[in-house]
């Protein structure tokens, strides 16, 4: 049911871990629906130079969030806002229709890792 | 295709001694039972035949069997075909929460005709008490309607027990026993079950065949109608190859019964044992005792099932869980949340159900890569004994 890409990354996650300064963090889901993904971004410049994941999930979960990771590493945030889930189901060879919740929740871990650092930005004014 | 195949509750491989015995019904016997002449009297003979063997193996008479297309048809029959029959007498079905959606869904349906279902709990292993079942009976009640053992995480019901209490109490007794059959011995007679479903494909037999035994005097409503064949209570043409297939299957299934039940036990239990031994933060969903010999069922913690079954399905091993992730809702399995665990344990469930060709050689392998498996998705998982909120009591739940 999962296309030979999403096993690809399941199998050999990029970006596994988390980062200790992280300029932000966000953590989606809950663990009712059986999927949490948490990640962290570093960004220098208003680019952002490292991210990290790490997911409780299926295997679709883990495969998103690691697409997720690669394509938004080297962008600078106004471009990391415009991955939608659509771009990462799309770039993994496509999600059999139950799951595409998790692609949401990759796109939605993002942003919100985006709006906590950018929440850190302000406070820091 | 898995080199090491651990779902045998889901279905199992046609043995080849079974599937010699059906295909001569395919090309060469191939007479519909039904016709006058001798290659549709031979085709009868082979059907009597078959009921014969089945009826054998769980104290029956033939002419209490009847044959259907599963296991799901004939739970439906069962409880669709009595609710129907005795609407007179009253309105009330007794069952519990951990059976088949064959049965629990048949149940909801009922209910939207305007019959009553009981829905009951269990306990922490999945055992429903006889005295839960005689509380629950009242003067509508027609049917009670418990499953021989519970297809998820093994449980053995106290069948003999409730069907002593529903024939105390005159109401009719259907069992659910499509993983009971060929796996523990059973006994219509000494059980006092009115009706039981079974499967052939659950025991090396063909899909697409079952059977439905109803204790003689006991009158359903008929759930197929439009011919003469299964004695005017299920009509269409016989599945004549897939009848042959279920009586060559449950004879040799049902064959040192308890000696290969034994067997079997104990290869579950080495692989239960060197499971804990090996894996921290796992549990066993189900009892230690008197649950399926073939039943393997854990909990792994901080991890998601369905992720565990792609890692030991890249390793060549076959497997299932009780995740939503498996089920297509978002929801897992209803018969783990029944025995009392929350969301996040239930989508850690690993189902492992072994076969009569299951090796201690493959045992070995799960113990060799299971533990690796799980550590590689623990350390990739955002849950972790600081994170969940599962503490200690409620993941053992009182079962360590």
């Amino acid at each position: 049911m999962y296309s030979d890409k999403v096993i690809e990354h399941f199998s050999n996650p990029r970006n596994v871990g988390e980062i200790e300064d992280a300029s932000g963090s966000g953590t989606v889901g809950n663990p009712k629906c059986g999927d949490i993904m948490k990640m962290d971004i570093k960004v220098e410049d208003g680019i952002i130079t490292d991210v990290k994941f790490k997911t409780f999930g299926c295997g679709a979960a883990i495969a998103t969030s690691s697409m997720a990771t690669e394509m938004v590493k080297g962008k600078s945030i106004d471009e990391a806002l415009e991955l939608t889930n659509q771009a990462v189901a799309e770039a993994l060879g496509g999600l059999p229709p139950v799951k595409m919740h998790c692609s949401m929740l990759a796109e939605q871990a993002i942003h919100a890792a985006i709006q906590d650092y950018q929440k850190k930005q302000q406070a820091q004014g | 295709m898995n080199a090491i195949y651990l779902d045998n509750a889901a279905t199992t491989a046609v043995s080849p001694a079974v599937l010699q015995e059906m295909l001569p019904f395919f090309t060469e016997h191939y007479g519909n039972p039904s016709s006058v002449h001798s290659t549709g009297r031979d085709a009868r003979k082979a059907i009597e035949n078959a009921r014969r063997q089945v009826a054998a193996a769980i104290g029956a008479n033939p002419q209490e069997i009847y044959f259907t297309a599963g296991g799901s048809e004939s739970d439906n029959w069962a409880i669709k075909g009595a609710a129907y029959a005795n609407r007179k007498k009253g309105n009330h079905i007794i069952t519990t929460a951990i059976e088949h959606h064959a049965v629990l869904h048949t149940c909801a349906w009922l209910e939207k005709q305007g019959f009553e279902v009981t829905y009951l709990p269990v306990d922490r292993n999945g055992r429903v008490t006889p005295e839960q079942i005689e509380a629950a009976i009242t003067d509508k009640t027609i049917l009670i309607t418990v499953m021989t053992a519970n297809n998820e995480i093994g449980t053995i019901e106290p069948i003999a027990e409730i069907g002593r209490v529903a024939r105390e109490h005159k109401v009719l007794f259907h069992t659910d026993a499509v993983q009971a059959v060929g796996a523990i011995p059973l006994d219509v007679q000494a059980m006092n079950i009115d009706m039981l479903s079974m499967s052939g494909h659950k025991f090396h037999g063909p899909k697409g065949i079952g059977a439905l035994y109803v204790r003689r005097g006991i009158r359903i409503d008929t759930l197929i109608h439009g011919g003469a064949q299964e004695r005017g209570q299920r009509a269409g043409t016989e599945n004549l190859a897939g009848i042959v297939g279920i009586g060559k299957a449950i004879e040799i299934a049902t064959e040192n019964l308890e000696e290969k039940a034994a067997k079997l036990s104990a290869m579950r239990d080495r692989l239960i044992d060197g499971i804990l031994e090996r894996i921290p933060d796992v549990r066993v969903n189900g009892p230690r005792d008197g649950r399926l010999p073939n039943n393997a069922n854990i909990s792994v913690r901080y991890i998601e099932g369905e992720s565990m079954l792609l890692k030991l399905d890249l390793a060549g091993i076959a497997a299932s869980s009780g995740s939503a992730c498996t089920s297509g809702s978002l929801d897992p399995s209803h018969v783990l949340l029944a025995i009392g665990l929350p969301h996040e344990v239930a989508h850690g469930s690993l189902r492992m159900t072994l076969g009569s060709d299951t090796t201690d050689a493959e045992i070995d392998k799960v113990l060799e890569v299971l533990p690796e498996i799980i550590s590689g998705l623990r350390a990739m998982s955002v849950l972790n004994r600081e994170t969940s909120t599962v503490t200690d009591e409620v993941f053992y739940n009182g079962t360590k």
